[in-house]
């Protein structure tokens, strides 16, 4: 985990992109560091495309700039790629992962990245579909991301989520626990090509 | 205090003015905002000299029904003791709704020009 | 830090929005009334602030209105039976206020409103300028202009003290850039409730309309005989204001920690140029300031987190040094003189014997056009060749940063 890291997310409006970015600093302020969580806004409508950013400090965060330089860049639907593009100005040393069944070999050649490139693969979809029944990828995705970065460990970051969820779906114990199998699943299954 | 200033401040339980400024007063002696602290304050506001036409009392034809104290829009009717004793000249526009008002066959109260020389102030 | 897992530690923020921070400061002032209508980008703070009316978590009378001139009016009659009234909203909201405005000010009433600022219409725009706050400024609001969602926080804790203090009597507005500072979520530490209701203590109002026992008249009908005179008692109030906002700070750290002045200067003990700035473009200058003087530039940040009353004084000790000063702009006054910010430093230096050729203004930032680092950068730049003054590298009185031309 850098002193200073720079995260952009794109997904669709009722994907959660910008849940995504609150509950990853949500995460990141449990361990003591400075977060920002940002959407990029506009109208919004469900399918829309949504961008949405995370800057993650040790040192507090006095920039209120977008950011043009993401260390991470994370691709909650897939379907973009191509269509728009997802890793402007994303350092050559930087991270993308993407919510795809594929293999980070196929992502990287279909995003034309170079070898410097780390690229994650997880099927953020086909897990949120398991657990919760539903195509909303943010919260394997967080979990795949906070994996990467090390940032907690995995009891940690369920015991986060549980406490999370808990408040937002008073009387929902079902979704509780399908995102916290969520959260299980995407830690072990995230792929780093 | 003349005697209708006393009679007016009865009207009100609630205590005169902390403080009088006027329209002489510097920006100091003004309170802050406007506003004005105290009720029962209208009597400093003599709108007698409105009037062109002044109630004048006839005792004789006078039956005490005390329907002009109830008509006067300016609580400028002087009673007492049930009894109509005559006018507040201070605070009297002289609308004449008193005279209207008054009941019986040979007015009790009937309005005339204001003289020149004497406002009645 | 390296790439170990950290463990989980305990962490005195919270991730709050501008918006959340705002409202979780008004439900720990608890005032006794609020009535407030949505507009984008406020609509969270009374959104929030009517779930913890419900929650029972306030003991707030809670007013939805049909408008914002309708909220500033129920806060104004409100405040008038002398109780804590709060309201908050945006734009043309704040546009539609700016008869109550007055009344409010005019009446010496102590309300408090955050303002999240957004462009004016037209053309519609919901993102973040300053011409709102800016086309109010001289309705008699103290206005406190907030660079996060922290200062978000606490300038509104401080504003209840500010606006009740005897000396003062006048209502507060603490802007929030909107989007940029009101939907961003960022490290908030928040006091605990009883820290603040200590700090604000009870609310001690000079009268109240609903007590028979000491009746009072608002707003008699003053004409040209003592309007005058009760306008230059108002100014009494603002210049109170000064010493009153500054001693509220000092408090206010004494039990936060954090410290608040009229203006913050950064890096200014050495600085031979600097930038002002307002609101949430201060912490970007300071992050160009620190690469700037880490190559030997001496330059500096004047923030101003008070705009009325404008702290001239301050402005003028903090620059005095300087050889240029460039004043940022989220606001265009359309007047022709630049920027309303670059107008009053400009009047404050007056006399000073500042050269009025070395202050540029940089328009920037309308209708949420985004601010990089990069345009940053440019400003100190042209600071620096401003300051040599050498010939061929004039800068114009007035720029506009990040337009397309």
């Amino acid at each position: 985990m850098p002193d200073v890291l720079e995260v952009r997310w794109h997904g669709r409006g009722g994907q959660g992109a910008k849940t995504a970015a609150v509950l990853f600093a949500d995460i990141a302020i449990s361990t003591g560091r400075f977060v920002q969580a940002f959407p990029q806004y506009g109208p919004e409508r469900m399918g829309a495309p949504v961008v949405a950013y995370n800057r993650v400090s040790s040192t507090p965060i006095r920039l209120h700039t977008p950011i043009e330089r993401p260390d991470y860049v994370l691709i909650l639907d897939p379907k973009f790629i191509g269509k728009r593009n997802l890793t402007a100005g994303l350092s050559p040393r930087g991270t993308v992962m993407v919510n795809t069944p594929r293999r980070p070999a196929e992502m990287r050649q279909a995003l034309n990245l170079p070898g410097a490139t780390t690229v994650c693969c997880l099927d953020a979809s086909r897990i949120a579909e398991d657990t919760i029944g539903r195509n909303i990828p943010n919260v394997p995705m967080v979990a795949a991301l906070v994996k990467i970065l090390q940032l907690v460990t995995l009891e940690d970051l369920k015991d986060f989520v549980r406490e999370q969820l808990e408040k937002k779906f008073r009387g929902q114990p079902d979704l509780v626990k399908g995102n916290l199998e969520a959260v299980d699943r995407a830690y072990r299954e995230v792929e780093r090509g | 205090m003349t005697k209708t200033e006393e009679l007016t401040a009865q009207g009100s339980g609630t205590g005169r003015s902390e403080r009088v400024f006027n329209t002489s007063s510097g920006w100091k002696e003004f309170p802050p905002g406007g506003v004005i602290r105290g009720g029962a304050n209208s009597h400093h506001f003599k709108t007698g000299e409105w009037r062109t036409y002044r109630p004048r009392h006839i005792e004789e034809n006078c039956i005490h029904c005390l329907l002009c104290w109830i008509y006067c829009p300016d609580l400028a009717i002087v009673a007492r003791d049930g009894k109509m004793l005559g006018f507040d000249y201070e605070h009297c526009k002289g609308c004449g709704i008193c005279a209207e008002e008054c009941p019986t066959k040979d007015k009790a109260i009937e309005m005339v020009a204001e003289p020149e020389e004497e406002s009645g102030i | 830090m390296g790439s170990e897992v950290l463990a989980q530690k305990e962490t005195r923020y919270r991730a709050l929005s501008g918006n959340e921070a705002a409202a979780q400061a008004m439900r720990q002032i608890e005032p006794v009334v609020v009535a407030a209508y949505p507009i984008t980008p406020q609509t969270e703070i009374v959104q929030l602030f009517s779930n913890f009316v419900s929650d029972g978590l306030v003991r707030t009378e809670f007013v939805p209105v049909e408008s914002e001139h309708s909220a500033l009016s129920a806060v104004v009659g409100a405040a008038s039976s002398g109780v804590r009234a709060m309201t908050a909203t945006s734009s043309n909201g704040l546009a539609l206020m700016f008869e109550i405005l007055n009344i409010a000010s005019g009446l010496r009433l102590p309300i408090v409103m955050t303002v999240v600022n957004r462009a004016l219409s037209a053309p519609i725009n919901i993102h973040c300028d300053h011409g709102d706050t800016m086309g109010v400024r001289d309705a008699g609001w103290i206005q406190l202009y907030a660079e996060n969602a922290q200062e978000t926080y606490d300038n509104l804790i401080q504003a209840v003290r500010i606006a009740e203090h005897p000396a003062v009597r006048l209502p507060v507005m603490v802007a929030v850039d909107g989007f940029i500072v009101s939907h961003g979520i960022e490290n908030v530490e928040m006091l605990d409730d009883q820290t603040v209701k200590t700090f604000i203590g009870t609310f001690q109002p000079d009268f109240s309309l609903l007590d028979p026992d000491h009746i009072v008249t608002i707003g008699p009908l003053v004409l040209q005989d003592s309007y005058f005179e009760i306008k230059r008692l108002q100014v009494e109030a603002v210049e109170a204001a000064y010493q009153v906002i500054t001693e509220v700070g000092l408090d206010f750290e004494k039990v936060s920690g954090r410290c608040y002045q009229l203006v913050e200067e950064y890096r200014m003990e050495e600085a031979e140029t600097a930038v002002v700035a307002l609101g949430s473009t201060a912490g970007n200058f300071k992050e160009v300031v620190d690469q700037f003087q880490a190559r030997g530039v001496p330059v500096g940040l004047l923030k101003l987190r008070v705009f009325r009353p404008f702290p001239a004084e301050q402005v003028r000790r903090a620059l005095a040094r300087c050889r240029a000063v460039a004043v940022m702009d989220r606001a265009h006054s359309l007047s022709g003189q630049g920027g309303p910010l670059f107008t009053e430093v400009k009047a404050a230096l007056q006399g000073t014997g500042f050269p009025a050729g070395s202050m540029v203004n940089y328009v920037y930032g309308l209708g949420g056009r985004e601010i990089t680092l990069e345009m940053a950068q440019r400003v100190v730049e042209d600071l620096q060749k401003l300051a040599k003054g050498s010939e061929g590298d004039q800068v114009l009185p007035v720029n506009y940063l990040g337009l397309r031309e």
